[in-house]
């Protein structure tokens, strides 16, 4: 079977072309400037429970569900901001109370909450987690999240926010 | 019965049983209602029935009068169905909701509409049958027939759910298989008196 091969000038232009590109990189504008807002998910808010506690970890543990919390346009983190997130776990659907739990950002606008083993539920493995502007101090919008787990399996999620200010 | 006619009877009882009792054990099932676990299993069971109808029709399952049998048949299919989208929606009524309103973030939800509706619409057909023209009702119920295993057969490969992987696609197959046998362009039959 006749296999074409690149000839010299094929390389030698897709080379170059490539080294331009990163070059150009640092010229390109400053994207943090312009951050867009994470948009709400469809199917995000299903099963939320409005104001469900602040708790040091939902249930007995055994899963991570990390993430970052920065404001919109200038990507500044948001420290103290109140993150719910639930589940269908391996201890409860996502309707149970025992199954929610709240956490709030650290100095760096990341936070962190132990829960258990996420499993699938409604044909996918995910996770929800809200913004609640009617629970925070924050003066931001309103965002519901329905991330899906790449594999069932994963025993951590993370999950990114950004936020409009209101 | 023709000589094969265990034979046949059997390789059904295998097609369906092998995936069933697959889904039953499913680690899923630990963390889930009662309720959950009965409509995902009528789901299951649904899915075995759209391999069923069509055999009925073919004349595949001897020993049993294919049309009457066919249904009875769509008529527990009706009702399974209606467990499935009810036991699911006590399970999560939003998740339900947002089906039903072409708004899910799923992407089997759509499919799954499409073969409710479909499966729905068979049945009105054939309830209505007396009443409309043979073309229509041919039409008709075989375009919903197609719906119903495409539908479901995509419905049921994207989920993540008790079914394992291995025997799903098999009995997807079979389904797909025979539906497409089913409805063959063929010469119209004979109106037979019911």
């Amino acid at each position: 079977m006749e296999r074409s091969l690149p000839n010299r000038r094929a390389v030698l232009t897709t080379a170059s072309a490539g080294l331009l590109m990163g070059a150009m990189g640092p010229l390109a504008p400053a994207r943090a400037q312009t951050l867009a807002p994470t948009p709400t998910m469809r199917g995000g808010a299903n099963n939320y429970r409005p104001g469900a506690p602040i708790v040091e970890r939902i249930g007995g543990g055994g899963f991570w569900m990390t993430g970052t919390v920065r404001r919109a346009g200038d990507g500044a983190p948001l420290a103290g901001r109140r993150i719910q997130v639930w589940a269908h776990t391996t201890e409860g659907h996502e309707r149970d109370a025992r199954s929610h739990g709240a956490t709030l950002t650290d100095a760096k606008g990341l936070f962190r909450i132990e829960m258990p083993q996420i499993v699938p539920a409604f044909g996918q493995p995910h996770g929800h987690l809200a913004y609640d502007a009617a629970h925070d101090e924050g003066g931001f919008e309103t965002v519901f999240l329905r991330p899906v787990m790449a594999r069932a399996s994963d025993t951590t999620l993370n999950v990114a926010f950004v936020l409009q200010p209101a | 019965m023709p000589r094969d006619g265990w034979a046949r009877w059997a390789a059904l009882a295998l097609a369906i049983g092998i995936p069933l009792a697959a889904a039953a054990r499913s680690p899923l099932l630990q963390w889930r209602d009662p309720i959950y676990i009965l409509a995902g299993f009528a789901g299951v069971l649904g899915l075995a029935l759209i391999l069923v109808q069509p055999l009925l029709i073919l004349g595949a399952l001897p020993g049993l009068p294919a049309r009457r049998a066919h249904r009875w048949v769509g008529a527990t299919l009706v009702a399974l169905v209606l467990i499935h989208v009810g036991g699911l929606w006590i399970t999560s009524p939003p998740d339900v909701v947002d089906v039903l309103l072409f708004r899910s973030p799923t992407p089997f939800s759509n499919w799954a509409m499409l073969a409710l509706a479909a499966v729905l619409a068979a049945a009105l057909l054939a309830a209505t049958r007396r009443r409309l023209a043979p073309r229509f009702w041919r039409i008709g119920h075989r375009i919903a027939g197609a719906a119903i295993g495409i539908g479901t057969v995509i419905h049921a490969w994207l989920i993540t759910g008790t079914m394992q992987p291995l025997s799903k696609a098999l009995l997807s197959l079979l389904v797909l298989a025979a539906v497409a046998m089913a409805l063959r362009p063929r010469p119209r039959p004979p109106r037979r008196p019911e």
